[in-house]
């Protein structure tokens, strides 16, 4: 009886968070959606409660306690411009959640002596995955932190021993499983998937990190489906499927964005920094015009549509607010103003639309890339602040350039162009900006913030 | 292999369709919202941690199981909070509470 009423509450909550994913497909209903959600998460974890197999409830609480006090400040205090750390490190902690599963069923098994080699093989796959994404994931978390360093770790034959490392650690793996009850062999397959989950991230850099995020996020949730088959927990199977499958749809959509191919991605080879030819790469030829905010202001006063471009640089500036602020100035003086977002805009898939929705852009305006490509030739005046790559127009015209075929905003399309940049040099990937030298194109030179809080007092009094 | 084990990749394969054609249509403005709260939703295997923290089974299996509660917890808690937080943010009109904080 108990039995069937615990399954019986599994069944709602998988169908509350189906529908809270659904709910998820647009603003206004995505917020009562998930709180169905934690609802259904409550019912579902207040059934457990009464499985018979609890008889001892020190740890339980002990364990509900620490967590509920460590996860507060993680839901209420996180800025959101810290919001990709704080998601690496959410995986790392469902990922341990997983992986210490994995080992505590394994260990009970092993005493019980009833380790079936099916669910070894789930269990495995369990601690495979979960250790892998434990330690990637703290090094993501350190990188996206700044405690360690940012750019790519290179050395020799990195892809040889990543991929000796994975083979020995399925090998042991497979050992396991024809024939179950080495402690020693389940442990070093542990240790040895802990190590390719550091050695998979040091070679990546600080711009790929969307990509990498939401790899993890699909083998956090592949970790989930193999608890599922080895404690035949459905819910378990359900809900690590769809974490799984969106980390996946996630991160192609980011390799796409990106210019890589998803093996590309699979194989840990991104994140060296390219080297570029700037000859053969056809850079652009010609001079930046640099205006003044004052002449700026007074063109973004007078125009009647107004796309913004925000990139990374924007959020590294902290300048959200101030972009906000001279789009309202704009739009009080009669111009429509809308916001055009990149994929990859922001350092997680969809962190650029978080970070103006906080500075308070009503959503409406915060435009796809698909969608706001067509509107660029009806636009009067688009404005670049810290974006560079995912606006230059080599990547469509110039098929010797390094980001060619990667999908740009079509800001040359537009009848002029302004752009905000820090300085003169290229952008991430080291290649020249044609857009920059188009006669159309205007150059703000500057801090972003500054520049943007400048022209919104220029827009005022214009 | 077992019935139920078969059965359970009906139920995989099923919760895999259904996962693909859900996520395909979230648009990418909510893609970190969908990121916060596959997180804190894949917080249930904090049900898997629950009973073997409370299985009795030695002090290893106990703490084995109080770290796995205490994680998956912290997932669920600040999964949710963190989700509901960036959807509150999500307003048609200009929010002015949100445009006032500096």
């Amino acid at each position: 009886m108990t039995h069937t009423i615990i399954q019986l509450a599994y069944l709602g909550a998988a169908l509350l968070f189906i529908s809270a994913l659904r709910a998820l497909g647009h603003p206004d209903t995505a917020r009562r959606g998930m709180q169905f959600a934690a609802f259904g998460m409550a019912v579902a974890v207040a059934a457990t409660l009464l499985d018979a197999r609890i008889v001892s409830w020190q740890w339980i609480v002990a364990g509900l306690i620490v967590g509920t006090v460590a996860g507060y400040p993680l839901g209420m205090h996180i800025k959101m411009t810290a919001m990709p750390q704080r998601i690496a490190l959410s995986h790392a902690f469902g990922a341990l959640a997983a992986s210490l599963v994995g080992i505590g069923e394994y260990a009970h098994g092993l005493v019980h002596g009833t380790l079936t080699s099916f669910q070894t093989a789930s269990l495995g796959f369990e601690v495979l995955f979960g250790s892998l994404t434990v330690t990637g994931s703290l090094m993501a978390f350190g990188k996206l932190q700044e405690i360690l360093p940012g750019r790519p770790l290179l050395f020799r034959g990195q892809n040889w021993l990543n991929l000796g490392l994975i083979v020995l650690a399925a090998a042991a793996l497979v050992a396991e499983i024809v024939t179950p009850g080495h402690p020693l062999v389940f442990g070093s397959m542990a240790v040895l998937a802990a190590l390719v989950g550091v050695l998979f991230v040091l070679p990546i850099g600080g711009a790929d990190m969307p990509v990498v995020v939401s790899l993890l996020n699909s083998y956090a949730g592949l970790a989930a489906v193999a608890t599922g088959f080895a404690l035949d927990n459905t819910i378990l199977i359900v809900v690590g499927a769809l974490d799984g499958l969106s980390g996946f749809i996630l991160s192609m959509a980011m390799s796409r964005a990106m210019n890589r191919s998803f093996a590309n991605v699979l194989f840990g080879a991104f994140g060296a920094a390219p080297t570029v030819d700037a000859a053969a790469a056809g850079g652009a030829s010609g001079e930046m015009v640099a205006t003044s905010a004052e002449d700026a202001a007074l063109r973004l006063a007078y125009a009647s549509r107004v796309v913004m471009v925000p990139g990374y640089g924007l959020a590294v500036s902290q300048a959200q607010h101030q972009i906000r602020e001279l789009g309202e100035l704009i739009e009080k003086r009669g111009g429509e103003v809308r916001y055009a977002i990149h994929p990859v805009a922001g350092r997680m898939p969809g962190h650029m639309n978080v970070l103006l929705a906080e500075a308070g852009v009503p959503y409406d305006k915060l435009i796809d890339m698909e969608e706001i490509n067509e509107k660029f030739a009806d636009t009067d005046i688009s404005v670049v602040v810290g974006a560079n790559d995912v606006v230059n127009p080599a990547a469509r015209t110039n098929a010797a350039s390094p980001i060619y075929g990667m999908p740009i905003l079509k800001v040359a399309d537009s009848k002029a162009v302004l752009v905000l940049k820090r300085g003169r040099g290229t952008g991430f990937s080291g290649v020249e900006n044609d857009l920059f030298v188009d006669p159309k194109t205007s150059m703000l030179f500057g801090d972003a913030r500054a520049s943007l809080a400048e022209l919104g007092s220029e827009v005022k009094i214009a | 292999m077992s019935d139920t084990t078969i059965i359970q990749l009906f139920v995989f394969m099923l919760a895999g369709f259904v996962g693909i054609q859900t996520i395909h249509r979230i648009p990418p403005l909510l893609h970190t919202p969908l990121m916060a709260a596959t997180n804190a939703i894949s917080g249930i295997s904090l049900v898997a941690a629950l009973v073997l923290a409370g299985s009795g089974e030695g002090w290893l299996a106990g703490l084995l199981g109080a770290i796995a509660v205490a994680c998956a917890t912290a997932n669920i808690v600040g999964g949710f909070l963190i989700t509901d937080r960036m959807l509150a943010m999500f307003n048609r009109r200009p929010n002015p509470k949100n445009g006032a904080t500096p």
